[in-house]
């Protein structure tokens, strides 16, 4: 096994698209070591993309935020600005692991390990964060949620790596929010986790809505008819009504041992509403 | 035991009952402490285990050759490796079987070789290289499916014990045992309320988070030596002797510090796999279990199935009480707790007529060894459920009807002995008067309690006690140091020699330089081994005295001992000036040489213990999530040596209760293979899933020892299981039957009482 530790995209790149055995891209490590140790994998090349320049950067820009394929949990949940612009994104990207794996753990790598109930991922798309992915023959920037394909799959060519999430511009009165279940406090995996995105307008009606659900289906899915059913409301009881049905709709979970497919159907819908009604409160409704 | 151990109840004591800090805790929290897989030699070998994939298969063959011709390889081992020296010792031969599969792999995780290589790389490597080849064979995990009549049959040699006459086919079901006594039939005939209810619960594991490892060296002159985490030394070089076939006096086993055991540590897994390893390769070589392996392969305690029905009279007296307890043992008779749990049901409640039927169930899970209050946990949930249950009937306060049925003092048990002082109703008593027990709850929480009961045991102890020149103390002990007991074992030695705590150092000694110990369970090390220590101490004094004697040149029985000095027993003894310990240490050379006291015996005499458990729960009522948000645990100490490690093990026992009624269970999948084999999906609480247990130390003294100690170490997980359910049927209307009572099981109970008290609206 050989490890890399290149300084930029380039080389990263190049490393990765030469490789002929198995080839795996270290961030935080917090799956890969994980999998490394207990004989899961059996990587040939092992490429580090700590060192290169910008990916622990987290930058604000005219068009949004632009995070870093390495910044750890941590640097996200120490960002005021970003704290405040999504902190919906950031709380969830704060659920993964335990204190110590946040001084590692990466949004990035949460999305590429393309686990169906990893907790940043729902979040990120209700928020319509794209990823900026470099690769051997170039740039190009896709919407999060077509990065995992199923579990542990994702849509990556061979060579590609994340360089960076963009989250887009906030308009007024936006706000965010994220919630799973898990059966204890911390140190978890979603059963069922639901990220809410609304803009309302001056008068409270939602204008602008995204709702994602996690751990209920092969991949994080957004559930369009769920937004739809809060946009043009106050949320309001029927609205809400409405909005969790949509999700439970939306769920084609299994029974396995972390959940019933009865419950995570019924769960997300209870936490859809209560997401909901978080990301109002950020929003400046009542 | 002599009478003049009984507890004197107006001794005043300077050091039992003090607090002082643990010997233990630097090493621990600055990492210098040795626990298992710290020990190393020079030029050992990494040794690795290849376990079965399958729940139950036919081993046709294994060829290792491949793997054997590996460079780097050293030695490779299988069932061949181990001839039969049990000589008709069935549990012997069961514990080999269980340690390297013989004709059949009998569950998922069974070792079927091993392999002792230069790196781990290589090791892994090997494993891949060898080819067992297997004739799956159908299986059975749950245990009312195991006693059907058309189950898989683990072994086809088992006939049922206990049963008149005995079966001529053979079962899955190794014993039926029965306790009780009077007319239980007559008994429900005269009750005015009866309820009756079946329960099942899931295999929990003990959790400790130090996996197994040892260190094994043999050389070719046929002696050995072995470092491994164990609750008994001891027992490991018999067994570990016994299977390999050389004198057990030859196998040195030196214990390591241990992270956590609770029971689970109180056999043999990888340690005459290591042992094996290394003769067959002539270098040390370490094995260290991952995970994975403990989960698959050590032993947990049993699944349950249990059917109870008890009677009442419309006044609140029990007048019949029957139960029947089905625990796995996995795949060798006599492993599960089922005799222990049958035992423990009923012994808290003051009963004329009373059944208990037992069943030992094989099933293919990994072998069931005991977890804290083996048995009893499981049994108490099913009764005391049923308990709470009778109470609301009857109209009846549950804490009352519990006080007004309680077992005291004269009271034939359900499982035989009559009791004598017991804390029963002391700590029912102190519950009702409680602040906990009054204090107002929020909205969806609800309080459940139940009382619970251990037995707690004696057996053999060894300590040597050593007064170097400086007339500080070194006291040699041969019980493993699981809860703290090397503080306990000092303070006793302080007591009785009249010295302070910080002139006495308790050592764990190894197999060679003591005598035989039992291993540390039952919570028998405070009580049987302090009292060898407090024995040890008290022969030392009387060697001391004698010194003080030819000193003085008076007879030795004119000699007493106070505070730490030899003094004339009065004035017609002479008058002498006192000595201290540390002058007759000094004067030792001279005087006879060196000074030890010494004791070893079998101890008798440990009381029963009782506990009390007040729970408080809030019940999400749309997810089913639970938060514990109150907990009291009410508990019978004899006499607290030290009380915080005495309230540690009360909030142990109550978190790992607490896991295990709400979310921790062994998962199986059709396959028969276990789906949660890690900390991830075998969910034990987390520090922040709980409250700060808070704590009630009774002290009601035990007769049979000379303080008053009981042991208190496994009490405390008794109760939580039926306070929780009681607590959660609170919050929720509903009772819940089956554990874990996980979000998904406690929101569909939530969902179908209102569906189908809506049916009956309707």
């Amino acid at each position: 096994m050989r490890y890399e530790r290149p300084t930029t995209l380039k080389a990263a790149a190049q490393m990765l698209a030469k490789e002929k055995g198995q080839a795996f891209i270290l961030a935080g490590g917090t799956d890969l070591l994980v999998r490394l140790r207990t004989g899961f994998i059996e990587p040939d090349l092992i490429v580090d993309i700590k060192g290169i320049n910008g990916s622990k950067a987290i930058q604000k820009t005219a068009t949004g935020f632009k995070i870093g394929a390495a910044v750890s949990g941590a640097e996200l949940g120490e960002h005021a600005a970003l704290k405040k612009a999504w902190p919906g994104v950031v709380e969830a990207a704060n659920l993964i692991g335990s204190k110590q794996v946040q001084g590692r753990c990466t949004m990035s790598g949460n999305l590429c390990n393309a686990s169906p109930a990893a907790d940043s991922v729902p979040a990120l798309v209700a928020a319509a964060a794209k990823a900026v992915i470099v690769g051997p023959k170039g740039k190009r920037t896709v919407a999060v949620e077509e990065i995992p394909v199923g579990p542990g799959k994702t849509s990556l060519k061979k060579g590609e790596i994340i360089e960076s999430i963009v989250l887009p511009k906030r308009p007024p009165k936006s706000g965010d929010a994220y919630l799973r279940f898990i059966p204890r406090t911390e140190m978890d995996i979603a059963v069922v986790g639901v990220g809410v995105n609304v803009t309302l307008d001056g008068k409270g009606i939602v204008t602008k809505a995204r709702v994602a659900l996690g751990a209920v289906a092969p991949t994080v899915r957004l559930v369009p008819a769920a937004a739809k059913a809060l946009i043009g409301t106050k949320m309001d009881k029927a609205a809400l009504d409405a909005m969790a049905a949509a999700c439970s709709a939306a769920c084609s979970p299994i029974d396995d041992k972390r959940g019933t497919r009865d419950f995570r159907i019924k769960v997300a819908g209870v936490l859809a509403r209560r997401a909901a009604l978080i990301a109002r409160k950020r929003a400046g409704g009542k | 035991m002599p009478l003049d151990n009984a507890p004197d109840s107006k001794r005043k004591y300077n050091v039992v009952g003090t607090r002082p800090l643990r010997p233990d805790g630097i090493d621990k929290v600055t990492g210098r402490a040795k626990f298992g897989a710290d020990a190393t030699a020079p030029g050992q070998l990494v040794g690795r285990i290849l376990r079965s994939p399958h729940a139950h298969a036919k081993i046709r063959s294994i060829d290792t050759s491949k793997a054997e011709k590996l460079a780097g390889v050293k030695a490779v081992i299988t069932r061949d490796d181990f001839p039969d020296h049990t000589d008709g010792d069935s549990g012997l031969y069961d514990t080999m079987y269980n340690i390297m599969a013989r004709e059949k792999a009998l569950y998922e995780g069974h070792a079927v070789a091993a392999v002792a290589a230069t790196t781990p790389a290589i090791a892994r490597q090997a494993l891949k290289l060898i080819k067992v080849d297997y004739e799956v064979l159908p299986h059975v995990t749950d245990v009312d499916d195991a006693m059907k009549s058309n189950a898989p049959v683990l072994n086809n040699k088992m006939f049922t014990d206990g049963v008149d006459p005995k079966p001529k086919k053979a079962s899955n079901v190794a014993r039926r045992f029965e306790f009780g006594h009077g007319d239980v039939e007559a008994g429900f005939k005269r009750a005015d309320i009866i309820v009756e209810r079946s329960f099942k619960t899931e295999a929990t594991h003990q959790g400790y988070i130090e996996p197994h490892a040892a260190l094994a060296s043999m050389s070719p002159d046929g002696s050995a030596e072995l470092w491994c985490c164990t609750q008994g030394h001891y027992m490991v070089r018999d067994v570990c002797a016994r299977i390999l076939g050389i004198d057990i006096s030859r196998l040195r086993v030196t214990q390591s510090e241990i992270g956590g055991g609770f029971g689970g540590k109180t056999t043999v897994f990888i340690e005459p796999v290591a042992l094996a390893l290394s003769r067959k390769a002539n270098r040390p070589v370490k094995v260290v279990m991952t995970r994975d392996e403990v989960f698959k392969a050590t032993g947990p305690t049993s699944a349950t199935s249990m059917d109870i029905k008890i009677g009442v009279t419309k006044d609140g007296l029990i007048t019949a009480a029957d139960g029947t307890f089905r625990y796995t043992g996995g795949p060798f008779a006599g492993c599960s707790p089922a005799e222990f749990g049958a035992m423990s049901a009923f012994a808290q409640f003051h009963l004329d007529n009373v059944r208990a039927i037992g069943y030992d169930v094989l099933c293919n899970r990994p072998k069931t060894i005991s977890y804290r209050a083996p048995g009893a946990p499981m049994a108490n949930f099913a009764v005391e459920s049923v308990i709470e249950e009778l109470a609301h009937k009857l109209g009846m306060a549950p804490i009352d009807f519990r006080i007004k049925n309680a077992a005291r003092e004269g009271t034939r048990s359900s499982y035989g002995p009559v009791y004598g002082q017991i804390g029963l109703g002391a700590t029912l008593e102190a519950a009702k008067n409680h602040p906990h027990f009054k204090a107002p709850l929020g909205p969806n929480q609800g309080r459940g309690m139940a009382a619970g009961f251990w037995f707690n045991f004696g057996g053999q102890s060894c300590v040597s006690l050593n007064i170097p020149i400086d007339g500080t103390i070194t006291v040699s002990v041969g019980s493993p140091d699981i809860g703290g007991s090397r503080a306990s074992m000092c303070m006793m030695v302080a007591e009785e020699l009249g010295i302070g705590y910080d002139q006495v150092r308790a050592i764990i000694a190894d197999t060679s330089s003591l005598g035989h110990n039992d291993v540390t369970d039952g919570s028998r090390t405070t009580f049987a081994t302090g009292m060898a220590c407090i024995l040890a101490a008290r022969d030392a004094i009387k060697k001391l005295c004698a010194r003080a004697a030819a000193t003085w040149g008076i007879p030795e029985d004119a000699v007493t001992w106070e505070k730490g000095y030899a003094k004339p027993a009065g004035a017609n003894a002479g008058n002498f000036q006192p000595l201290s310990l540390k002058e007759i240490a000094a004067a030792s050379p001279g005087t006879g040489g060196p000074i030890a006291g010494h004791h070893e015996y079998s101890a008798d005499g440990a009381g029963v213990s009782f506990a009390t458990h007040i729970c408080d729960i809030e019940i999400d009522q749309e997810t089913g999530a639970s938060k514990i948000v109150r907990y009291t645990v009410i508990q019978d100490a004899g006499k607290a040596v030290h009380p915080s490690y005495v309230e540690g093990q009360f909030q142990g026992g109550a978190v790992q209760g607490i896991g295990w009624a709400l979310n921790e269970e062994y998962i199986y999948g059709k396959d028969g293979r276990l789906q949660n084999a890690g900390f991830l999906d075998y969910r034990i609480p987390v520090c922040s899933d709980l409250p700060m247990i808070d704590t009630m130390i009774l002290e009601i003294p035990n007769p049979g020892h000379p303080y008053g100690v009981r042991g208190v170490g496994e009490t405390s997980i008794v109760p939580p299981l039926a306070a929780i359910a009681n607590a959660v049927a609170a919050a929720t209307g509903v009772r819940f039957t089956q554990l874990p009572m996980s979000p998904p099981r406690i929101l569909k109970g939530i969902e179908d009482a209102k569906a189908s008290g809506a049916k009956k609206a309707a």
